[in-house]
């Protein structure tokens, strides 16, 4: 191991032996791996030319996939405005001087985030039209289980955020006049963004794979037009498709991620703030969510 | 309230199932998920990075995905089948299969990030009063990391016990998310209904958030 490591000291001639034999034996057992899983697709012709083809023609793409992609953005798109609101509000109602404030906000947040977030887009999907008249309501199901869900998380990020800033900088916003509504705008906010950041961004890479809980109700997502409506177009693509829509949202996923962890690195340099970044699973954390 | 009392015994089966999925799937995903660690933190580069990939792939990919892709692409296009006669005890593996592999990663990245929260030094003083490496894990890195690692496995218990609610894409129907949709389905949106199954799982999810969120701060290293 080139980087020092808790684990590890570094490794003597020895070690060094012992380290390559791992190496060695791990490579063959992991190749083995791999030619089975390989010699196993072939055989259900899986590598067969014609089902990997339609994924290079134009029909595909602009018939399912790129309908689904744009499906899947504007639901993750309205999803994340509506939730950081959402999050910003409650995080900061969390903290209120004012009992009657703080404790139905408490317990809103702490309500939302423990109730299966699909059993919630099957509530909204199926009470919305009782209340509102008929029509589609899949991505208004989304959206508005998205909002409730994650914005709940985010709340929990942006109140550790703005806690996170030491006692000293309010305190001393205080001995200079300014007020609460003043502390918490010039002082307590802007230096508790840089260090909730990460952990918001984290936050939206579980925000857009939860969309695809839009496969339940038949919302015209990724995933259904990939996975669904796709395959029984093309029949015997399933495996083939399920790769490609994988990658795709692998490819989101990651992009966002890293940006994410650009983030966490350029706040913790930062003299911006006297904070901390928040960490990423502080509260609960990219675990959460389907 | 009639609803709930005419539909209760269903879906408390329903509920019951998912526990039931649960506990299959928290065993096996903490011993897939540890392996997954050992792999992360050992000095071969090729097991680092087949973890690496693992984690990586599962881990950014929907769950729906992965348990739709158990179905139809593992069972129905490869032909992996756990029970030929009961499609839904297959149904039911499947599931246990794709959730396990979906929350090993989460565990691995829990347990990795456990281990990287004891500082360098302490494993410097170990090696210098000459423990071995058997012992300085054992006496030193382990009890550490493991404090560490409470709350953040807590968060990643409670996230699958919410996420077997979605066991359904794998075409197992018979779990508390299911049943609610074909009582919906039925009889129309219920809200007693929707409130009980969400009292039922509150009752499970919040006693594991406390007790691991106590027990992480009992147990934190000072440092």
């Amino acid at each position: 191991m080139s980087s020092a490591s808790v684990l590890f000291d570094a490794p003597g001639r020895r070690g060094r032996l012992r380290n390559n034999l791992l190496t060695a034996v791990s490579a063959v057992v992991m190749l083995a791996i791999l030619v089975w899983a390989v010699l196993k697709l072939d055989e259900k012709g899986q590598f067969d030319w014609a089902i990997w083809e339609p994924f290079l023609t134009a029909e595909v793409w602009q018939g399912y996939l790129v309908p689904g992609l744009l499906g899947t953005l504007y639901a993750a798109v309205l999803g994340a405005v509506f939730a950081l609101v959402f999050g910003a509000v409650f995080g900061i109602a969390r903290l209120s001087d004012h009992r009657w404030i703080r404790v139905p906000a408490g317990v809103i947040v702490e309500l939302f985030r423990a109730i299966p977030l699909l059993l919630l887009i099957f509530f909204i999907w199926f009470l919305a039209p009782n209340v509102l008249g008929s029509g589609d309501y899949a991505l208004f199901a989304i959206v508005l289980a998205l909002t409730l869900y994650n914005g709940s998380v985010l709340a929990e990020v942006v109140r550790a955020g703005i806690l996170s800033i030491p006692k000293g900088q309010s305190e001393a916003g205080y001995a200079i006049g300014l007020r609460k509504g003043g502390v918490m705008r010039l002082i307590l906010l802007p230096q508790g963004l840089t260090a909730m950041m990460p952990a918001v961004v984290s936050q939206l890479v579980v925000l857009l794979k939860d969309t695809a809980l839009g496969y339940f109700i038949v919302y015209t997502d990724l995933l259904n037009m990939g996975f669904k409506t796709l395959p029984s177009a093309y029949p015997g693509t399933k495996l083939t498709a399920a790769v490609v829509i994988g990658v795709i949202y692998i490819a989101m996923a990651m992009a966002l991620s890293a940006f994410a962890t650009w983030l966490e690195k350029r706040s913790r340099r930062s003299r911006r703030t006297a904070a901390r970044p928040v960490a990423v699973s502080a509260v609960e954390g990219p675990a959460g969510g389907a | 309230m009639d609803e709930l009392i005419q539909y209760g015994p269903e879906l408390f089966s329903g509920f019951l199932k998912n526990l039931l999925l649960s506990v299959l799937i928290g065993f096996f995903s903490l011993v897939v998920g540890t392996i997954l660690a050992a792999m992360r933190v050992s000095p071969t580069p090729v097991l680092r990075a087949a973890g690496a990939t693992y984690v990586n792939v599962l881990r950014n990919t929907p769950l729906t995905l992965v348990l739709a892709f158990c179905y139809l692409g593992l069972s129905d296009t490869l032909g992996l089948i756990f029970s030929t006669e009961v499609p839904l005890t297959n149904s039911f593996w499947l599931a246990v299969l794709g959730m396990s592999a979906y929350t090993s990663a989460f565990v691995c990245e829990a347990l990795r990030s456990g281990v990287n929260t004891v500082p360098m030094g302490q494993a410097e003083a170990a090696r210098a009063i000459g423990l071995t490496f058997f012992q300085s894990v054992r006496l030193i890195i382990f009890p550490q990391a493991f404090r560490a690692v409470i709350a953040p496995l807590g968060s990643v218990l409670i996230a699958m016990i919410k996420n077997t609610t979605v066991v359904a894409a794998a075409g197992y129907t018979v779990d508390v998310a299911a049943v609610m949709r074909e009582t919906f389905d039925t009889t129309g949106v219920s809200i007693p209904i929707f409130i009980g199954i969400v009292l039922a799982f509150l009752v499970v999810v919040l006693p594991i958030g406390w007790y691991t969120g106590w027990l992480s701060r009992r147990l934190a290293v000072a440092r």
